[in-house]
């Protein structure tokens, strides 16, 4: 009670964050619904996500596709009410549009460790996310698509089903009771078929009727593999991305801007890139430029070309000294103490440091987005996580008002968090604006992407724990990170915001562990790099920071890590021991292992579910096999077992490339890492096979995208020192084991 | 300067300067955006398309060097036809954001090409040039097993 009081006092709740100076809306503001923003050339659009054609239906999900599977899942949940056939459901995003809000997002956030947060606090998190109409959190992200939609999208269904059999009802002079539905249409008992698409029009002018959703043991499309409607496109190169927008008439662009991030350009001369064949263009941007060309390829050719003098970075050279100021931190007070039981015990203690870089978010399809600048509008077709805040930030690029853009969400080649950004939008929009009447699409090079991200910001951790008697008595955890809500969650808002930093703490300040004396403080620090949201964020780090400690603290007491974080963990939470026990039972744990074998196990609870995982790693004449991993998760409600499977293995498999390979580093100012090369994945030939199983003991639905990846690093660094001894207490860990990949 | 490409079995013919790597023809200068880029210096296997039947990174062959007959993720087969490796990343629901899955499948259907019954490791082998940062290696490697099979039946 007592955080959730000193923050709303201070302004307003939103993202555990403040938005400083306050905003206060009436309630009924609040309630006044958002309308429909649908208005489709041929069919009928029941509600904001719904538009019933002679086809079939559409669902508009308004949530990015971004590989996650979310508008697929949110689509069965409409399908699941409205009785059509899953082969006639099709996909869209659909516009920018407060219609869309993300209501899960601040209930996700209003304070308290998920596992023991109260049904009041939830409450009030529920009624907070209403907020999110007037403040347009459009946002993908989080993990919340799910919980977000659990119940909008059902409900949108079933007033939808309800509407029809209305409509139904006094076409043909029955009572509704006598009407069912099935396959896109109203059957009477005589057997009269009314398909939806003859009953829309009528149906859309009926006060929907409220009713509850169909109980999850009547389901038939939901908990189910559905096929994603995206998968024959995204098979045979016919998905549209971003990169793939083509528009008649449109010019090829890109940029290269200071890479000292967050410098100016001092002088610039284009002479040389416009004497290269097919550049039309050399634009200013102040801090950069952007060149124009007859194809991307020889805009990038002349981008380099381009001469330029750039000013200088607002943060320290090199790493060392970036580090530097990041243990700096340690020194002020607290900016966050999120656990704080107990007292230390005497006697001696543990102690390790444990290190963590920065990471670059590499999707696949470089950033880019194209525009179409008219004097008085701006046309944008970005793949992006956050509609609303593209359309703020390509407006405020050419200063036109919101209401003169107009956001085309493409499908995305990759997020992970990068696509909550709006800068290459506001870039594209700038460089339309320069040649009014013309398309451009902006892309840019895998440097340019690479060396200007907002990044995983890098993390350093001072641990202390003692043990006795084979048990944790102390696990005191002081973590300090650059501060990144605040400043991520404003570019998306659009205001600014203040307030303790849940990033630097999560992943460690909310874990389901009964320790006597177990403390976690974070420490915000002041780095003028530019930091975003990593997929799983602050537990991307703090996951491997809590759970490598973990181990240090089961071997210091003797015990076998399972054994012992079962021990801590089964007073405390069941849903969490039931995912290590599960686990346990997978991987085989108790039997014997092979000679030249190392097991690691580590357990996150992120985004409302904990996940467990195993590493196996294997002694392959002197080198290291990631050989095996296995996942146990508890979401609460299984939604569609294949797309969970795959969030899960795929967010595995994200936080075992970062832990193998990943780092950021800086030199003279500028990020060393260029491409792939330099910032690489694990490739097939050394990722481990994956097993998951999946969970239903938590009572509330959790998050897919995210809580895969903040076990993965621990479970790994764990299972090699089962196989070598060696502790890795630093990121990556190619620099420390030599791996078979 | 003006040169005539096969591509997909149709004569195309594109005037651009003949250092302008393949993949920017293909998809800046054609139109055909099937094949992706992904890095520009054959990394990461998005840009893969065959010349005369050979897997190659799209993205490192000049247009004046294009040696033979180019077909890309469009020529293998359509949603309304698909190869049999793209039906079987369906059944096998492959692709997450899927926008290496171009360069996947025709960097597979150049192994199948090659070893029509591939083992795990001729498998890891042939994709290890094809980065996904979806992680969805495990249904790739699935999906061209079945595609081995299917092709196989097809041929008995």
């Amino acid at each position: 009670m007592s955080r959730l009081g000193t923050i709303t006092r201070r302004g307003f709740l939103i993202g555990a964050v403040a938005i400083a100076g306050g905003v206060a809306f009436g309630v009924y503001k609040i309630r006044q619904p958002v309308p429909n923003p649908l208005h489709p050339e041929s069919g009928t659009a029941m509600n904001a996500f719904l538009i019933i054609d002679q086809d079939g239906i559409t669902v508009v999900t308004g949530r990015a596709e971004m590989g996650q599977g979310a508008q697929t899942t949110l689509a069965a949940m409409v399908a699941e009410e409205l009785d059509v056939d899953w082969a006639d459901v099709k996909l869209a995003h659909g516009p920018a549009s407060a219609a869309y809000y993300n209501g899960a997002l601040m209930e996700a956030a209003v304070g308290g460790a998920d596992y023991e947060r109260a049904e009041w606090r939830r409450n009030v998190g529920s009624a907070l996310g209403e907020v999110g109409k007037l403040l347009g959190t459009q946002i993908t992200g989080g993990s919340t698509s799910m919980r977000d939609g659990y119940g909008k999208l059902r409900h949108a269904g079933a007033s939808a089903r309800e509407a029809l059999k209305l409509a139904a009802a006094e076409r043909l002079g029955v009572s509704v009771d006598t009407l069912r539905t099935e396959g896109g249409a109203v059957i009477a008992r005589d057997g009269t078929s009314l398909p939806y698409a003859a009953l829309a029009e009528a149906a859309a002018q009926i006060d929907p009727p409220q009713v509850e959703p169909r109980p999850a043991s009547e389901w038939r499309i939901l908990g189910t593999e559905l096929p994603r409607p995206d998968m024959m496109a995204k098979s045979t190169g016919t998905a549209g991305y971003g990169i793939d927008v083509r528009l008649e008439g449109m010019r090829f662009a890109t940029v290269r801007m200071n890479p000292n991030l967050g410098g100016t350009m001092v002088r610039f001369d284009p002479a040389a890139a416009l004497a290269m064949p097919g550049v039309t263009d050399v634009i200013d941007l102040g801090t950069g430029i952007a060149v124009v060309a007859r194809n991307t390829w020889a805009a990038f050719q002349a981008a380099q070309a381009v001469d330029i003098n750039w000013g200088d970075a607002p943060y320290p050279a090199d790493d060392t000294a970036i580090f530097a100021q990041i243990a700096a931190a340690f020194d002020d007070s607290p900016n966050s103490t999120p656990r704080d039981d107990g007292s230390a015990p005497d006697g001696p203690m543990i102690e390790a440091e444990y290190r963590l870089p920065y990471l670059a978010h590499a999707t696949m399809e470089p950033m880019n987005a194209t525009a179409l600048f008219t004097g008085d509008a701006l046309e944008l077709w970005a793949p992006n996580q956050t509609p609303i805040a593209q359309r703020r930030a390509a407006a405020e690029a050419v200063g036109l008002s919101q209401d003169a853009v107009t956001v085309h969400t493409t499908m995305l080649g990759g997020g992970f968090g990068r696509r909550l950004e709006a800068d290459y939008s506001a870039l594209a929009a700038r460089v339309a604006q320069a040649m009014p009447g013309t398309p451009v699409q902006v892309t840019w090079s895998r440097e340019e992407d690479m060396t200007h991200d907002y990044y995983r910001p890098a993390a350093l951790a001072r641990m202390r724990g003692a043990v006795d008697d084979g048990r944790a008595t102390s696990f005191d955890a002081q973590i300090a990170s650059p501060a990144l809500t605040a400043p991520a969650a404003g570019r998306m808002m659009g205001l600014p915001m203040a307030g303790p930093d849940v990033a630097i703490v999560e992943g460690a300040g909310d874990q389901p562990y009964a320790i006597p004396h177990y403390r976690v403080r974070g420490y915000a620090a002041e780095v003028a790099i530019p930091v975003g949201f990593w997929r799983s964020v602050g537990s991307s780090f703090n996951g491997f920071i809590h759970e490598s400690f973990i181990d240090e603290l089961a071997h210091a007491a003797g015990r076998d890590p399972m054994d012992f974080r079962l021990d801590h963990v089964r007073p405390e939470n069941a849903v969490a021991a039931g995912v290590l026990e599960a686990v346990r039972d997978m991987s085989g744990w108790d039997r014997p292992k092979a000679p030249g074998t190392g097991r690691g196990v580590a357990m996150t609870w992120s985004f409302g579910t904990p996940v467990a995982e195993v590493v196996e790693v294997v002694d392959e004449g002197g080198r290291i096999r990631i050989a095996r991993g296995w996942i146990a998760c508890d979401t609460g409600v299984v939604l569609d077992p294949g797309i969970l499977r795959a969030q899960m293995e795929g967010g595995m498999l994200f936080g075992l490339s970062a832990a193998v390979h990943g780092q950021i580093t800086f030199s003279g100012g500028q990020v060393e890492q260029q491409n792939f090369p330099d910032f690489d994945s694990l490739r097939m030939s050394g990722a481990p096979m994956l097993e998951t199983r999946m969970l239903s003991n938590n009572p509330h639905l959790g998050g897919g995208g995210e809580p895969g990846t903040p076990p993965a690093a621990a479970a790994l660094a764990n299972a090699l020192f089962d196989l070598t001894g060696v502790r890795a207490r630093a990121l990556p860990l190619e620099t420390q084991f030599d791996f078979v990949l | 300067m003006s040169i005539t490409l096969r591509i997909n079995d149709a004569d195309l013919t594109v005037d651009a300067p003949d250092d302008t790597p393949l993949l920017w023809v293909l998809r800046d200068e054609l139109g055909m955006t099937g094949t992706k880029f992904g890095c520009g210096v054959a990394a990461c296997g998005a840009c893969t398309v065959h010349i005369d039947g050979e897997a190659v990174r799209s993205c490192q062959v000049p247009l004046a060097d294009v040696w033979g007959a180019v077909t890309t993720i469009e020529g293998l087969g359509t949603p309304a036809a698909p190869h049999a490796l793209q039906a079987a990343w369906v059944r096998h629901q492959v692709a997450q954001c899927g926008y290496c899955q171009s360069g996947q499948i025709m960097q597979a259907a150049s192994l199948l090409a090659e070893i029509p019954n591939p083992t795990d490791e001729d498998i890891d082998i042939a994709m290890a040039g094809n980065l996904c940062r979806c992680g969805t290696y495990g249904r790739i490697r699935a999906a061209i097993h079945d595609a081995a099979d299917a092709l196989q039946e097809d041929t008995l």
